[in-house]
């Protein structure tokens, strides 16, 4: 057992102990630092910052150079909360996209975005993740439903669509912008 | 309380402070000073007035402690009056600090317990350093750590050495249902709150792609409508606010739809509330025990009568009753806790921040590899350099070439510094030989 000071000795009437009073960085902040620092960003993405002071909001732009969005740029928002670790940074895709993991609305469906992410991922983790998912888009968990169906029955006409949809045009009612690189 | 009263209830406290026994630290020396000091001088800041604070406040007062200082952004609800036991009715809406800090000075003379009702984040440092024991009852990781970090904060170090004075213990009770658990912790000496935080369990969430096509369970339905729904027809232009019953109707409404299209049963408005505000029935004899432990580590901590708990137990009366405690072991490489303050000796603060980063690499002394640096300058945080990420150097090069005085750093700045050689961030310091 760690020999305790005493108190009664440690401080009288209030008399405390010369301390710097500057307020540290939030752990998150630390964190989130060293992951930038160490983040390791294969060629097919780059990040912006449009605020280089707050490391904590930053997108990430996927250029995939391979496979069905070959050729597209997509824009990912990042938004780390302070109680990043615990919790995972929210992320949502800023460029409408037809994809069986990624609904209209920009949410996004990665395992550990959500229900798998534990405090030892990093934000590298998630770069990968994402990546992942322009490689090999997954129709057994959709949540664009339609591009799901579409891919598991015929696999030339999704990547058809896909094509369409990059370069800007109408799948069914639903109209994307252009995002060819 | 009579004088009568009140010299009963010292005669038990003055068997244990002022007399010898068999688990008294070896450093404890019996006395009437002991007793002086916690009715006069000792003073405790207890961290949350809800379930846990009520009981501790009570236990603290009655135990004879006397400078008490309570803090707690909340307000006082109906569903709070069953186990938070120093509001009433007429109560509801009041502060919670406010409220129980009053019942307490009304019903035990002497006492003086001062309330604080805002939010842990509005107190400046100074306000902490005050205390000499931190008690914390809360329901919020983000505030625990928030309380840790100012904690660690507030340690001194001479020529590395920790200076023990500036230690302020934290006593960490937590409960969730009919589990609990308390740890004792000595910022800088034990481990902290961020040592092992790994080890709070998850938030329950659900798949993405589950609750958007195949919901099970009427929570799936709930999820549905706050994560994809309501930021989709934001029918109220706000984010939801659970305590507002108007949300929470537009969320029982709209799951309540899903749930019958999809066949589930089960959706109840309660349970709407329950998911959206993430409520775990409390259970108020969790919360009685966890608090009297809270309170006995208190008592030991500033009275040395007795050695602490090391430094963590789980408790859980789901199926009987089960206590463990278990010695958690320091994360060296904490980010909270880990003192790894290096001071950096320059002649002047002319020095520009590209020599400054120069020597972090190759002086042997500290043989960085690609040190990013960033600093809180006049209170805001700052991003000197970052040399790995091609957008943040280049949006940040221009500081190179700049002086460290230009950058506004001083010997006061701590520069933290992250680096791929270490597993964690350091603080560096300038200091300027005069």
């Amino acid at each position: 057992m760690i020999k305790l000071f005493s108190l009664k000795n440690a401080k009288k009437d209030g008399e405390s102990p010369k301390t710097g009073t500057q307020k540290k960085a939030s752990a998150a902040q630390l964190r989130i630092q060293k992951d930038i620092t160490e983040l390791n960003l294969p060629k097919t993405c780059g990040t912006e910052f449009p605020d280089p002071d707050d490391l904590l909001t930053f997108k990430l732009i996927i250029c995939p150079d391979e496979g069905f969005y070959k050729g597209g740029r997509f824009v990912f928002s990042f938004k780390v909360g302070p109680n990043y670790p615990h919790e995972p940074p929210k992320v949502k895709c800023e460029t409408q996209v037809y994809h069986p993991n990624i609904d209209l609305e920009g949410n996004v469906c990665l395992n550990i975005l959500r229900e798998d992410w534990k405090p030892v991922l990093t934000i590298n983790s998630i770069v990968y993740g994402l990546q992942y998912l322009f490689l090999e888009p997954n129709p057994e968990d959709p949540l664009n439903k339609d591009a799901a169906d579409v891919l598991q029955n015929n696999r030339r006409m999704f990547e058809q669509n896909v094509i369409k949809a990059m370069r800007g045009g109408y799948i069914g009612q639903c109209y994307f912008q252009r995002c060819l690189k | 309380m009579d004088e009568e009263n009140l010299h009963r209830k010292l005669s038990s406290l003055r068997k244990i402070l002022e007399r010898s026994g068999p688990f008294c630290r070896p450093d404890f020396e019996p006395s009437p000073e002991s007793l002086k000091f916690l009715m006069q001088n000792c003073k405790i800041l207890v961290v949350g007035a809800g379930g846990l604070g009520c009981e501790c406040l009570k236990n603290l007062a009655l135990m004879g402690f006397r400078q008490m200082e309570v803090i707690d952004m909340d307000v006082i609800d109906l569903s709070n009056l069953n186990r938070q036991f120093l509001f009433r009715h007429k109560d509801i809406g009041k502060s919670k600090a406010v409220t129980a800090a009053k019942f307490i000075n009304d019903r035990i003379p002497g006492c003086n317990v001062t309330p604080h009702f805002c939010r842990i984040q509005d107190k400046e440092p100074e306000f902490y350093k005050q205390f000499h024991i931190i008690l914390c009852g809360l329901d919020s990781i983000i505030a625990r750590r928030w309380i840790n970090s100012m904690l660690t904060s507030l340690l001194v170090y001479n020529d590395d050495q920790l200076d023990v004075s500036s230690v302020i213990p934290l006593i960490d009770g937590g409960t969730e249902g009919f589990k609990g658990n308390l740890r004792v912790i000595l910022p800088g000496l034990t481990p902290c709150i961020e040592c092992s935080l790994d080890l709070y369990p998850p938030q329950i969430t659900y798949p993405l792609c589950t609750i958007a096509n195949t919901p099970r369970l009427p929570e799936h339905c709930i999820e549905y409508v706050k994560v994809v729904q309501w930021p989709r027809e934001n029918p109220f232009d706000c984010c939801i606010d659970g305590d507002d019953p108007q949300h929470i109707t537009w969320i029982y409404e709209k799951s309540n739809d899903r749930a019958l299209h999809f066949g589930i049963r089960g959706l109840t408005y309660r349970l709407v509330q329950g998911v959206i505000k993430n409520i775990i029935p409390a259970v108020a004899s969790t919360n009685a025990i966890i608090a009297s432990m809270c309170c006995t580590e208190v008592f030991k901590v500033a009275t040395s009568c007795s050695a602490s708990l090391n430094n963590y137990m789980v408790f859980s009366n789901t199926d009987g009753i089960y206590t463990f405690s278990y010695e958690a072991e320091k994360n060296e490489n904490c980010l909270s806790c880990s003192h790894s303050i290096k001071e950096v000796p320059l002649k002047s603060l002319d020095v520009k921040l590209k020599e400054f980063i120069d020597i972090l690499k190759y002086d042997n002394a500290f043989q960085l590899k690609n040190p990013s640096i960033t600093a809180k300058i006049s209170g805001k945080n700052k991003t000197l350099y970052v040399e790995n990420i091609a957008s943040l150097e280049e949006q940040t090069r221009q500081n190179l070439s700049k002086s460290l005085f230009e950058l506004g750093i001083s010997n006061q700045t701590d520069l933290i510094v992250a680096d791929s050689t270490a597993p964690s961030t350091f603080t560096f310091k300038v200091k300027v030989s005069d």
